[in-house]
């Protein structure tokens, strides 16, 4: 019985053949006999009322299939958290992208100047457009005040740190809407059918959430909607939450036709209508001893949510949440708000609101070390949480992380101490500046507190007619490695060959309810339930005397088609049940907050041209603890992949906004990183082992967001002596703040530290 | 760029795609990129921006890369034509197919097709290609989940293992 591990092994990626030969089947290479082209016409001002909607000349309306919002069967909203966003704008609109009308036709060049013939006139209504002027309240778009969520987090006596404070370090940083810019469009094909019902197959995370929209929407039985997951071609947390408003308005033309309808977004309308990483604003105020040691803080952490609620309470809960970072606070009070703003509402996007807050900190903590007189590695080094030691929420840390050692190993392995020497010494004499820089960070894997117990998710292993399995989840594929690592999962369960495992595609009418693939769960929490699920496959065939306690893959194939001819179908479920000795108060917002973090030491270096005054990282050391690496190929994959999209939030991706519109939505003026951007990303793995994970697993998708930019804009900061607080950071902000007509803040270069 | 080619003749078009001659009935000015996903159902070929920013349309024409979604159909009159679909033979994959898949270089698959068809332009140009012309190479094609180091390996390794030839 005894094989060769899988776990920890790079076997083939499970679709990848697929994905090579192009073959794999993503929602845009799939048609139906018969199939519409769907578009939508969307509001063009950010708010106002609807006063009057015609259709222009030069187009055959007749031909036309046209949905509006009085032509929803249900409740017309996108079913999310709360149920404010409408589904097609009745008789108001809320932001410049929101969609009022839906049109179909079987010619899809005809569809573009149809959406324009289409002419919506408003009374406009005054609208806001920042965290400023929602909090001014100077104009009250939803709501009583302008707030989705807000949250407090309190830990010990925060009002009487200031009198014992050395130093007290305050500043402002903010952060700028990133969009996730995955390469495959959104998009969705529906069918209707009397007898059937609904079925919708497109590019998307969570099958459950576009399930739950549609009920609602339709007022429909839940055997009568059908959600499939086509082939995802990337997602980043930009396919949770709006591949439901797509599969809405699939399924409304759908219905109103009687015909299937695909709709597949261009890149500009995706990037301009679909949502985007929140903006954010943060302040930070701290006490510090003379030594360098924090002994509290006040950080208050504001959020950009958009027109509507949709994500943004757990994405402030989050960001609310790692704003303290891995260090030890005796006394912290964390503000945290998500507030209204007439822009298209902002999203999930990997981190969650995580890179925005721990931005912010680890900035701070360079300046603290400024005002202190440290160096950024020994402040960081005096304040690191420690075993038994608790977060700001109260929770103990009950591993033996030791963030001093994982520390002098980023620095050891980026040669920090001699470059830094260097960089000093041949900086005054040099136009290319050379920095480096570092943070220190951790994520959260899983759903936060209750999260996961209110979730309950739901796997299933079958074992099909030839014997081998078959898992059957809702958590998708789309490109970290999802189908992969749960075939391992289950194949080192039970002894068996990878090729002995395979994995159903998501489809609401084949799978339970799984989760939504998000908050770096996949492995962690399904792949634990997976892995329960398999072992009782096994314990049923030994129960039943068909397999002995010692066998061989091909034994145990031979049982599971013995039982599957007797019994026809071999279904084995689990269920998530929390942990013992987990507990979380909603209301306080106290308690263990994650099963577990992954912790993490980034270090980037970089040059900045006084000549073109960019900034290009020259080399980025990646270091982790992400408790056991499953797949060491896509765990690696996972880490440069984020770190490459840290890069593209603090230098190059800059969404410019007119009024709530996106203006750049197109690749030519949104940069992300090319092949001839990014720096060597060095990856390091620490694994200590999480007794939460799958085989240790801990969760690592959204790591690798947290620390590249403020490890770059510290190193930025110390290739120049000037303190940046804003991302992206464009040349055009480095030649202002160089400019003589600006006062930038120079950084004494006498106050860069002791070791 | 999904200009309305209404009011204009569909006209007959051939070229070889793949080895096979084919033969299609479309609007001059279609892109190439529609006409081999809709006409030809080589749906391998993929659509990011529709503007010849992000590479993944990327097909061969008479051996240069191209970016398909530029290409109006006309213009491939008489040409050869490769794409994904004419990679593999025998259900044996190419070398920098292989080497795709043994390094992690493709992570969603959207970008890959057209990676793939770079990194196979690139190896007949340079068959052991040096880091920096893999990255310069490979710039006109964006891929948003692997950081791009991993494609990195996976080209050196398929010029290791000969993928040119």
């Amino acid at each position: 019985m005894k094989n060769a591990p899988i776990v920890g092994t790079s076997v083939p990626r499970m679709e990848g053949r697929g994905k090579v030969t192009g073959h794999a089947r993503y929602v845009d290479d799939m048609t139906l006999p018969g199939m519409l082209y769907g578009a939508t016409v969307r509001s063009r001002i950010p708010r106002g009322k609807i006063k009057k909607i015609s259709f222009g000349p030069g187009i055959d309306w007749n031909e036309f299939v046209i949905v509006a919002a009085k032509d929803i069967p249900g409740k017309n909203c996108i079913a999310l958290i709360e149920d404010d966003q409408p589904c097609l704008a009745d008789g108001v609109v809320n932001h410049p992208e929101e969609p009022i009308l839906l049109l179909a036709h079987p010619n899809r060049h005809l569809l573009p100047k149809a959406v324009e013939a289409v002419s919506v006139e408003y009374d406009a209504l005054p609208a806001i457009f920042s965290i400023e002027e929602s909090a001014s309240l100077q104009q009250v778009i939803w709501g009583a005040d302008n707030i989705f969520k807000s949250y407090l987090i309190e830990k010990g006596d925060v009002d009487s740190v200031w009198q014992n404070a050395a130093h007290i370090v305050e500043a402002e940083y903010t952060t700028g809407a990133q969009e996730q810019l995955y390469i495959e469009n959104n998009g969705m094909i529906a069918a209707f059918d009397t007898d059937q019902g609904l079925t919708v197959w497109g590019s998307l995370q969570c099958p459950y959430y576009v399930h739950k929209a549609l009920l609602k929407l339709f007022d429909l039985p839940a055997d009568r909607v059908r959600v499939v997951q086509m082939e995802t071609g990337g997602a980043f947390g930009g396919k949770e939450e709006y591949p439901s408003m797509i599969a809405a308005h699939a399924a409304l033309l759908a219905m109103k036709s009687g015909k299937p309808v695909k709709i597949i977004y261009d890149r500009m309308e995706d990037m301009a209508a679909t949502t985007k990483r929140h903006p954010s604003r943060t302040r930070l105020r701290t006490a510090v001893t003379k030594d360098g040691k924090i002994l509290g803080g006040e950080i208050d952490f504001i959020i950009d949510g958009g027109a509507y609620k949709t994500l943004s309470p757990v994405v402030l809960s989050r960001g609310a949440i790692h704003a303290g970072g891995p260090y030890y606070w005796p006394g912290i009070r964390i503000r945290a708000k998500a507030v209204a703003t007439n822009a298209p509402p902002h999203g999930a996007f990997r981190g969650f609101g995580a890179p925005q807050s721990l931005f912010a900190l680890e900035r701070h903590m360079d300046r603290i070390a400024q005002v202190v007189g440290l160096s950024p590695v020994e402040i960081r080094r005096r304040n690191f949480l420690q075993p038994g030691q608790t977060t700001t929420t109260g929770q103990t840390i009950d591993e033996p992380i030791d963030l001093s050692k994982l520390l002098d190993r980023a620095l050891e392995l980026s040669g920090y101490h001699a470059k830094k020497e260097n960089f000093a010494r041949e900086n005054p004499q040099a136009t290319r500046k050379k920095g480096i820089g570092i943070a220190s960070f951790l994520h959260g894997a899983g759903f936060t507190g209750s999260g996961e117990r209110f979730l309950g998710s739901v796997v299933g292993i079958e074992a099909i007619a030839d014997g081998s399995l078959r898992i059957l989840v809702s958590s998708t594929e789309f490109g970290q490695g999802t189908n992969t690592v749960l075939c391992q999962i289950v194949a080192e369960a039970l002894g068996l060959r990878y090729e002995d495992v395979s994995i159903a595609q998501p489809d609401t009418h084949e799978v339970p309810n799984s989760g939504p693939t998000v908050a770096s769960r996949t492995v962690m929490v399904v792949g634990k339930l997976v892995q329960s699920a398999a072992i009782g496959i096994r314990k049923t065939l030994t129960a039943s005397g068909m397999l002995s306690d010692s066998y061989t893959p091909e034994e145990f194939r031979a049982a599971c088609r013995a039982y599957v001819a007797k019994h026809d179908n071999f279904r084995s479920m689990a269920q998530y049940e929390q942990p013992e000795g987990i507990f979380w108060d909603d209301e306080k917002y106290r308690g263990s907050a994650y099963a577990a973090f992954a912790w993490a030491v980034y270090v980037a270096e970089v040059t900045v041209d006084l000549a073109t005054y960019s900034v290009t990282v020259d080399d980025f050391v990646a270091l982790q603890e992400i408790g056991k690496v499953l797949h060491p190929v896509l765990a690696r994959g996972q880490i440069i992949g984020g770190v490459a999209q840290g890069i593209g939030f603090a230098l190059y991706e800059k969404v410019i906004w007119d009024h709530g519109r996106m203006q750049n939505g197109q690749m030519t003026n949104y940069i992300m990183p090319t092949s001839a951007d990014l720096p060597p990303i060095r990856v390091y793995f620490e694994e200590l082992g999480n007794v939460h994970g799958a085989y240790g697993a801990k969760g690592i998708g959204e790591l690798p967001m947290d620390g590249p930019a403020p490890a770059i804009i510290n190193a930025v900061e110390d290739a120049l002596h000037v303190a940046f607080h804003s991302i992206p950071l464009l040349p055009e902000d480095i030649f202002a703040a160089l400019s003589e007509n600006s006062a930038p803040e120079i950084v004494a270069p006498a106050a860069r530290g002791r070791e | 760029m999904n200009e309305s080619p209404q009011g204009r003749a569909k006209s007959e078009i051939s070229f070889t795609v793949n080895g096979k001659l084919e033969s299609v009935h479309v609007y001059p000015m279609e892109r190439l990129l529609d006409v081999l996903r809709h006409e030809l159902a080589l749906t391998g070929t993929k659509e990011g921006c529709g503007e010849g920013e992000c590479g993944s349309c990327s097909v061969l024409i008479d051996g240069t890369l191209v970016n398909s979604c530029l290409i109006p159909a006309l213009q491939a009159h008489g040409a050869k034509i490769i794409t994904i679909e004419g990679l593999a033979s025998d259900g044996r994959l190419q070398l920098l197919q292989q080497s795709f898949l043994d390094c992690g270089a493709a992570q969603c698959g959207i970008c890959t097709p057209g990676m793939i068809l770079a990194s196979l332009y690139l190896l007949k140009k340079t068959p052991q290609p040096t880091l920096e012309e893999i990255r310069e190479g490979l710039s006109g094609n964006l891929c948003r989940c692997t950081g791009y180091m991993q494609i990195f390996e996976a080209v050196a390794e398929a010029g290791r293992r000969g993928a040119a030839t």
